[in-house]
């Protein structure tokens, strides 16, 4: 059977379309102000690349901060329980995996199913989520995608005191203005993003194999930061995490007669 | 290439003053006290107690240059000579970058002082909404603290949230509360607590729209809601005063005193000196002590 995924989120609006466990096609466009229409694009960009007519798909799955806005969808799919499914099929042994939005961050313990045990969501701060990376980039006049790469290149520590995303970005200028090396606030940037997501991990627990999706998965300097404070070897991200939300609500939609 | 000059719409007015009716000549001690705060710095001189001068500007990336330029700001409305202070006394976020103060104070023990020294002792809640945190504070008839709680690890509900929407909506900081009143009907609070993302909301909303008053009108009202809380959570016992910048901004004081169900207490003076003002006069009272002792 055909299936899709649409994850509507507040930046980027994801469909994913699978049969019978693969994945055939993916399409993703900018949310902008109208959700309807990014959920018709990112379907029909999906469509495309997998190579199938609308009517070849038998049941979608919805999902994201914007579910309420795809049409198309025969079942709606809360967000917690799209990650853990998108989650397990990617790494079913993983027993907690984090998803990091544009501007949300979320996190669940999971059985050998992918089913959430315990979770936590962070949707009121910015300092949890990619918005966070965006902001201190404009303030660093530097493209949000050559941040983590960035970071990646520095080795100095410096301390960073701000939680808040607008008093990181007057830190960041003063840090400017002491002459502080762009990569090293870059890194110090990364670090505070991921110390505000694994403080949310730790609250439920962290059990091995943890797993990130979303966006700011695609950022390398985030998943080093990641690792090095979660003290793990290896922090598991699939190619394209930013569609794991969507994999899991397409995987839903056919489980959910 | 021309030359673009980006108008800064968070600026406010930086202003100095001095009372004409003290001669500096005729006064025993001379204290100043300095309130050196993430985005505003002061310093207020006073004679034997009583205000004498004082200026109030942005600060700087450099808090010990912001520390003198304050003082220097206030000096500059006087004919009095630096070399005459017999005190200084340094607070706020960077007291302890104040080069030339004899010992520094926190602003929360300042705020009480001064606000009781502005507003009398009558006061025994003060609310302080600065650049980077609000301070509710309970006080006595001395204007000494009996209760604080303070919020500064997130920019909603501070000053520099609404510069920061200022320079978003592209409306002068000190234009914000006649303009939030210039609409027919009072809008729901903007939904986001988060200061990024109230700014995208904001977006969103002149697009589907809504007039920048109207937007303006939202956010303020979200910013009284979020101070409110923390109100809330100390308890409010009149008289009920306000310092700090956004005591200038009716914008939102005028839609939070309506949830609070007090008026707030009037003053002439300016709202942002109440910290650097109780400074300069526990430096007075050290200078009697010190006094008393030499006797």
């Amino acid at each position: 059977m055909i299936c899709a995924g649409i994850d509507c989120g507040a930046k980027n609006t994801k469909t994913v379309i699978m049969q019978d466990g693969e994945i055939l096609g993916k399409g993703s466009v900018p949310t902008g102000l109208d959700q309807k229409k990014a959920v018709e694009d990112s379907l029909a960009a999906a469509i495309e690349s997998a190579g199938i007519s609308r009517a070849d798909i038998k049941k979608i799955g919805g999902t994201g901060s914007g579910r309420k806005a795809i049409d198309p969808a025969d079942i709606s799919v809360n967000d917690i329980k799209a990650m853990g499914k998108g989650a397990n099929y990617f790494f079913p042994n993983s027993r907690t995996v984090s998803d990091v939005g544009a501007e949300e961050g979320r996190t669940a313990t999971l059985d050998e199913k992918g089913n959430a045990i315990d979770f936590a969501i962070n949707e009121k701060c910015a300092a949890g989520a990619g918005a966070f990376i965006e902001a201190m980039g404009r303030a660093l006049e530097t493209p949000l995608e050559e941040m983590g790469p960035l970071a990646l290149t520095s080795n100095r520590e410096i301390p960073m005191n701000a939680q808040c995303a607008i008093f990181a970005e007057s830190e960041v200028v003063g840090l400017i203005h002491a002459k502080t090396e762009k990569k090293d606030i870059s890194k110090a940037i990364h670090g505070t993003l991921a110390s505000r997501i694994v403080s949310m991990i730790r609250r439920i627990g962290i059990n091995e194999d943890v797993v990130l999706l979303g966006g700011v998965g695609n950022n390398p300097g985030f998943v080093e930061a990641m690792r090095s404070q979660l003290a793990l070897d290896k922090v598991y991200v699939p190619k394209a995490p930013e569609y794991g939300a969507a994999v899991g609500a397409a995987l839903v939609a056919v489980e959910e007669p | 290439m021309v030359d673009e000059k980006k108008h800064e719409f968070w600026r406010w007015t930086e202003s100095n003053w001095r009372n004409p009716g003290i001669d500096w000549k005729r006064v025993e001690f001379i204290t100043v006290g300095v309130d050196v705060g993430s985005v505003s710095s002061q310093a207020v001189i006073m004679a034997d107690g009583e205000l004498y001068a004082y200026g109030n500007m942005r600060t700087g990336s450099d808090s010990p240059d912001s520390a003198h330029d304050a003082l220097h700001y206030a000096l500059k409305a006087t004919d009095m000579p630096e070399n005459r202070m017999d005190y200084a006394i340094g607070t706020g976020y960077g007291r302890i970058n104040v080069p030339f103060a004899d010992r520094s104070i926190t602003e929360i023990a300042c705020h009480a002082r001064g606000a009781n020294f502005i507003y009398g002792p009558e006061v025994r809640t003060v609310l302080d909404v600065g650049g980077q945190d609000i301070k509710a504070i309970r006080c006595d008839e001395k204007g000494k603290v009996t209760n604080f709680l303070m919020n500064d690890k997130c920019a909603a509900g501070t000053g520099r949230g609404m510069e920061v929407f200022c320079d978003q909506l592209g409306i002068p900081i000190d234009d914000v509360g006649d303009l939030s009143f210039d609409v027919t009907e009072e809008p729901p609070a903007v939904s986001r607590t988060c200061v990024v993302y109230a700014k995208s909301e904001a977006v969103g909303l002149l697009r589907s729209g809504w007039s920048t008053e109207k937007v303006l009108a939202a956010y303020c009202r979200a910013m009284a809601e979020r101070i409110y809380a923390l109100l809330e959570r100390i308890g409010v016992e009149p008289a009920f005063a306000v310092t700090g910048g956004m005591a200038k901004n009716r914008g939102v004081i005028d839609r939070l005193m309506p949830l609070v169900g007090l008026q707030a207490m009037k003053t002439n003076w300016d709202t942002q000196i109440a910290g650097a003002a109780g400074a300069a006069l526990f430096g007075y009272a050290l200078c009697q002590e010190r006094k008393a002792r030499a006797k």
